[in-house]
């Protein structure tokens, strides 16, 4: 990290509840420039609750309720004026995938033509580009024409992330996106992701604690709407973290 | 010391309680059926007698010629093309706006107080008789809005009684597609209207339309509402004449010719009414059916 930790997102006692039911109790952290945030912890932890206040699609529940501060390069997401250029500027990855019911290149172009673009030429380089990224391209590439949905559920998967991908982010968030995906491949988009940072940020919530001690340079345990612990990924797993819980939790005493 | 023998009674023997589970199911099954074959019967059995009585009229020649001898003989045209200018003025009416608004209900509206009481009044709506917007009809559009008796008053109160029909099928077809594909757009910064154009449309375009060709036979059959506001015993028109009406015109329409040859007129031809009743119930039965290819097609394109 020689870019001596610039800050790409600011979180300051943030907290979320959906109506009466507080899931985010007042949480802090930063997340600096080219660095493999992880985020583990168990379910129902608030997880996705957290990377939705990223992106503010919280705003599509109508009974959640956001407080605390949560800046983005410096603007603050609950004041910005261009919400669709925040959610671009955050590349997001669903746990469950989700084909759009267009055809696999439409999948990928979506976005890209959302934002005005609409030279054959340039749609084409980005679905490649993207495709190849999410590690689907060899797979696919006789078949653009054909729909995401008909894809298998490891595919429609890489297809959200190619998608995610798609509209240049220089933040990425994935929740938990290896869930329908074999080893193999997710070793592949692993390495990807290995060379994403040098381009990007990446915020990676993760059930597997092993890939976030793979691939994370610091790692969040998030436990039930507070963080337990923040640190480098070599302490929280191989060093001493200094919370009992988390010491327990990374070496599968629970969770 | 030999084994004794296994017991005969294994795993699968057939117990009495296999008996009565066997028997119970039998029942269910016999019961359901008949329910379901007691469906078509009424269908079968009004069709059959219908054009049995209608025999002797039914040609193409009773479609296309006006009614003649005082409307105890000959066709029937200026009531079919009637209803075809009331039907069709009707849906351009209420198509747009009720398909716009449930798109607003469906897409845009948050659940407050406001869209509560929206959603509320389109239930009710729908459940108002149709005797009751055929007097408000009476009320607004004869008077009020003084377009007198003719078929721009009669379209509009069939328009407004369809309307909340067609907002109701048309959200549940708009509900029909997977929340997950909004997000999905949502997600990488597509705007609400984008998210609509691209995904929710296309894939919700076919109940959409099945919703609107339902109320096309609806408003065919209705006799209070234009009834009371545009729809007359008798009216001059040419023989095949695609156009005889003007907006401001009164007209004839089918459900209220079939009303008047079976009550108003007296010595009518026997088969004249039944004739009548075959030709709306046919019109009516083709414009489902029409709705069910679509459907048909357009559900083999289905994207998930």
């Amino acid at each position: 990290m020689s870019a001596a930790f610039v800050k790409r997102i600011e979180v300051q006692e943030l907290r979320l509840a959906y109506d009466s039911k507080e899931v985010l109790h007042g949480i802090s952290f930063d997340v600096y420039r080219n660095e493999i945030l992880a985020v583990i912890g168990p379910a129902q932890s608030g997880k996705s609750s957290m990377l939705r206040c990223l992106n503010r699609t919280t705003d599509f529940t109508a009974s959640a309720r956001m407080s605390g501060t949560v800046r983005v390069d410096g603007e603050d997401v609950r004041r910005t004026k261009d919400v669709f250029a925040l959610r671009r500027k955050i590349g997001m990855v669903a746990p469950l995938p989700v084909g759009l019911p267009l055809t696999i290149y439409d999948n990928v172009a979506f976005a890209p033509r959302c934002s005005g673009l609409t030279r054959r030429a340039e749609l084409d380089a980005i679905v490649e580009r993207c495709l190849r990224q999410a590690a689907l391209w060899d797979e696919v590439k006789d078949r653009l024409t054909s729909l995401g949905t008909a894809l298998s559920g490891g595919q429609q998967q890489r297809l959200t992330i190619a998608r995610a991908l798609s509209h240049q982010p220089e933040i990425l968030c994935l929740d938990e996106f290896s869930i329908a995906i074999d080893p193999v491949t997710t070793m592949r988009i692993e390495d990807v992701l290995k060379e994403l940072r040098r381009e990007m940020t990446i915020l990676l919530v993760t059930n597997l604690t092993q890939q976030a001690r793979r691939l994370s340079d610091r790692t969040m345990f998030l436990w039930d709407g507070e963080i337990v612990e923040l640190d480098r990924s070599d302490v929280i797993f191989s060093g001493s973290p200094k919370s009992q819980r988390t010491r327990d939790y990374v070496s599968g005493v629970f969770g | 010391m030999a084994l004794a023998p296994a017991p005969s009674t294994g795993r699968f023997a057939r117990t009495s309680h296999v008996a009565r589970k066997e028997l119970a199911q039998a029942v269910a099954k016999g019961v359901f059926g008949a329910m379901a074959a007691a469906m078509v019967l009424p269908l079968l059995l009004i069709v059959g007698y219908l054009v049995w009585l209608a025999w002797p009229s039914l040609a193409l020649e009773f479609v296309l010629d006006v009614p003649r001898r005082g409307m105890t003989d000959g066709g029937i045209w200026p009531a079919f093309v009637g209803t075809l200018y009331l039907v069709g003025l009707s849906l351009v009416v209420s198509t747009p706006i009720g398909v716009l608004a449930a798109v607003y209900l469906n897409e845009y509206a948050r659940d407050n107080w406001f869209n509560r009481v929206v959603h509320l009044a389109v239930i009710n709506l729908a459940g108002v008789p149709s005797i009751v917007h055929a007097l408000f009809g009476l009320g607004a559009f004869v008077y009020a809005a003084r377009f007198g008796y003719s078929i721009l008053s009669a379209a509009l109160t069939l328009a407004i009684m369809t309307l909340p029909v067609i907002i109701a099928s048309t959200r549940e077809a708009l509900a029909s597609v997977p929340m997950a594909f909004r997000e999905a757009c949502w997600n990488v910064g597509a705007t609400r209207w984008q998210t609509i154009q691209a995904v929710v449309l296309p894939n919700s375009i076919s109940g959409i339309l099945t919703g609107v060709i339902l109320q096309v036979s609806r408003a065919a059959g209705e006799t209070a509402p234009v009834m009371f506001t545009g729809a007359v015993f008798f009216k001059v028109v040419e023989r095949g004449d695609l156009f005889p009406y003007a907006l401001k015109d009164q007209c004839m329409a089918l459900s209220m010719h079939l009303y008047t040859l079976a009550t108003q007129v007296p010595n009518v031809k026997e088969s004249l009414p039944y004739a009548t009743a075959v030709v709306l119930l046919g019109s009516v039965l083709l414009v489902n059916a029409s709705a069910i290819a679509l459907r048909v097609f357009l559900r083999g394109r289905k994207r998930w």
